[in-house]
């Protein structure tokens, strides 16, 4: 067979794959097209993949004794890697779905810094521009699978506190300047063919081993509830680092996908950094907890408990309800018995509608996909802009397992770590219920005015049981009551 | 005839910088509810690195380079295969209230009145 012919095939579903994927992603925008995106994208990588085959015909001289072993390895690798993953995204709970997301973005990041070593190792890159692209793309990736994996580990709980040591800002400096130092050193001998005071190989083994620690340092420090920030810079960072190995391989499809993601994951972080009043940096290389030593205005007024089914039963009688749910609900598995108690609610004709935060959970956008997992359908789900005016109208808020995201002290304290960050008016209803497990303080570890506030009580308990009793309270009316 | 692909300097930033653009524009108009499925959806598109890791792989020439051309084909199988069957599952669950095209639909949700 002449070689143009797998080329031209390979050519024509390549970019079939890259209309596909951005096609795909467009549909994704609203949510009564966007099954039909992910099936779009998929097919798109479906043909990718089996037009890579193809490859088969082109390969270089020196492979060619490889090729059966090679073809044999890319089928058990595709099958193994996909098979396992594909098993373990179809029975992941959706409270775990930040972890599982980083966890195959690192695996994104780890193959095109995979892609980036056989390059290097192989000496096949060509010229300055493609052996620096090759480096920048083989670091973006490398810390992108570290850096995934330690937010992965933190997120699951395998590491439960952010390590923080004194000078580590310096020390992650010093791993970022020599990994650089190293990589530049490649290219001077590479370029110059200078005896290298250590054999190239090593070389490349070193500059892979100072990225990897880089991106496990740079993740340690940062907390929890940042990781929405950080889960967005690494999907952005493999993208990157895909879209430059593509260079490297001169596959524009890999370019074009890659660098859509990069913008894509960009753009989501600095949405997400927004939405925490922070910049990109300052959650990156600062720790939220440190300045901590800032005075707390006074706060009056007292924290007033009140009974669950007292609660439940307001809310029945009342017209208007919007609900506040958080990270805490989710912990409490009680997003299902939310469902029923709003669907109680709505029977005996209270409009309620949900208020999320933009960074309620642990990934962007993730209590949106709980509540849609517990059956709540998406108009009437609202997000902050959405929503803020109407607190003013609503007879009730209810906070369930969220704190900093309804603090006020955000919008009238100037002395607060928190202050500027957009926050959901819940403090304008008329009335205002919070559940939570305890008088603990939130995330940013400050007190939140609107406990305190008058027209505010306090309903304590782990959020499923507290929704259990307002179920019971409610039900125990009957829906004679109503009308 | 000749289908090899060379892509140079310039027009590789043109590339990258089309894309880019495209990227911005397209995903800045999906609204907030779909943040996580679109970020597992855009952790999915990129899981294309496969291919090259495939085509690293079928060119390799010792076994050092088969090892991590496996290892690259093995994590870009995962990206790709992982993202896709989470941004499926979740995608799935979003559903609007109330039975809007179908009257005699026996769905559980209430349906809002305006």
């Amino acid at each position: 067979m002449p070689t143009f012919i797998p080329q031209m095939i390979i050519g024509v579903t390549d970019l079939a794959a890259a209309f596909l994927f951005l096609y795909g992603l467009k549909r994704m925008s609203s949510p009564v097209t966007a099954p039909s995106g992910i099936f779009v994208a998929g097919l798109g990588m479906l043909v990718a993949v089996l037009a890579s085959f193809l490859y088969i015909f082109s390969v270089s001289a020196a492979a060619r004794p490889f090729l059966s072993v090679n073809i044999g390895l890319a089928v058990i690798a595709l099958i193994l890697g996909g098979g396992i993953a594909w098993w373990s995204g179809k029975k992941v709970a959706m409270t775990s779905m930040p972890q599982m997301v980083a966890l195959y973005n690192g695996m994104g990041g780890g193959a095109a810094g995979a892609i980036a070593a056989v390059e290097l190792f192989g000496n096949k890159t060509q010229g300055a521009t493609q052996l620096v692209v090759t480096l920048v793309g083989a670091l973006i990736g490398a810390v992108s699978l570290s850096g995934s994996l330690i937010a992965w580990a933190k997120l699951d709980g395998v590491i439960k506190k952010p390590l923080r040591a004194t000078g580590q800002q310096t020390f992650n400096g010093i791993v970022m300047l020599a990994t650089l130092t190293v990589g530049g050193y490649i290219v001077f001998v590479a370029q110059s063919s200078a005896d290298p005071l250590i054999a190239m190989p090593q070389l490349i083994s070193l500059f892979f081993a100072l990225a990897l620690l880089f991106g496990i340092a740079m993740t340690l420090p940062i907390g929890g509830a940042d990781m929405p920030v950080v889960i967005s810079i690494y999907n952005a960072f493999t993208g990157l680092a895909v879209g430059l190995e593509g260079f490297v391989l001169q596959n524009p499809a890999l370019m074009i996908a890659g660098m859509v993601v990069g913008a894509a994951g960009m753009l989501l972080t600095l949405l997400m950094a927004k939405a925490m009043n922070r910049s990109v940096s300052n959650v990156v290389f600062t720790n939220f907890g440190t300045p901590a030593k800032h005075k707390q205005g006074d706060i009056k007024g007292s924290l007033k408990p009140t009974e669950a089914g007292d609660a439940g039963i307001f809310m029945r009688y009342a017209s208007k309800v919007i609900i506040v749910p958080g990270y805490g609900l989710a912990v409490a598995q009680g997003q299902q018995k939310l469902y029923e108690f709003v669907k109680l609610l709505q029977a005996a004709g209270v409009d309620v509608k949900f208020a999320i935060h933009p960074v309620a959970g642990r990934m962007p956008g993730q209590m949106d996909v709980l509540l849609a997992e517990a059956g709540v359908p998406y108009d009437m789900i609202f997000q902050l802009e959405d929503i803020n005016d109407d607190f003013a109208s609503a007879d009730v808020a209810l906070v369930i397992g969220a704190n900093d995201v309804v603090n006020p002290a955000a919008r009238d304290d100037k002395s607060s770590p928190i202050f500027g960050m957009p926050i959901l008016n819940a403090d304008k209803a008329k009335k205002v219920y919070v559940v939570k497990r305890g008088e603990g303080k939130g995330y940013a570890g400050i007190v939140n005015a609107l406990f305190y506030a008058e027209n505010c009580e306090m309903v304590y308990g782990d959020a499923q049981a507290v929704l259990v009793k307002m179920i019971e309270a409610v039900r125990g009316l009957g829906l004679s009551a109503a009308a | 005839m000749d289908f090899a692909i060379s892509i140079t300097g310039f027009v590789a930033l043109y590339i990258f910088m089309l894309a880019a653009f495209g990227g911005w524009v397209i995903i800045g108009r999906v609204p907030a509810i779909l943040h996580t499925p679109l970020m597992s959806g855009s952790n999915f598109v990129h899981g294309i690195v496969v291919v090259g890791g495939i085509f690293a792989l079928l060119n390799a020439s010792s076994v050092e380079e088969q090892a991590i051309g496996f290892f690259a084909v093995l994590l870009g199988a995962g990206n790709a295969a992982g993202g896709y069957a989470v941004t499926d599952r979740m995608l799935a669950m979003f559903q609007v209230s109330g039975p809007k095209h179908n009257k005699h639909s026996h769905s559980a949700h209430h349906i809002k009145k305006a």
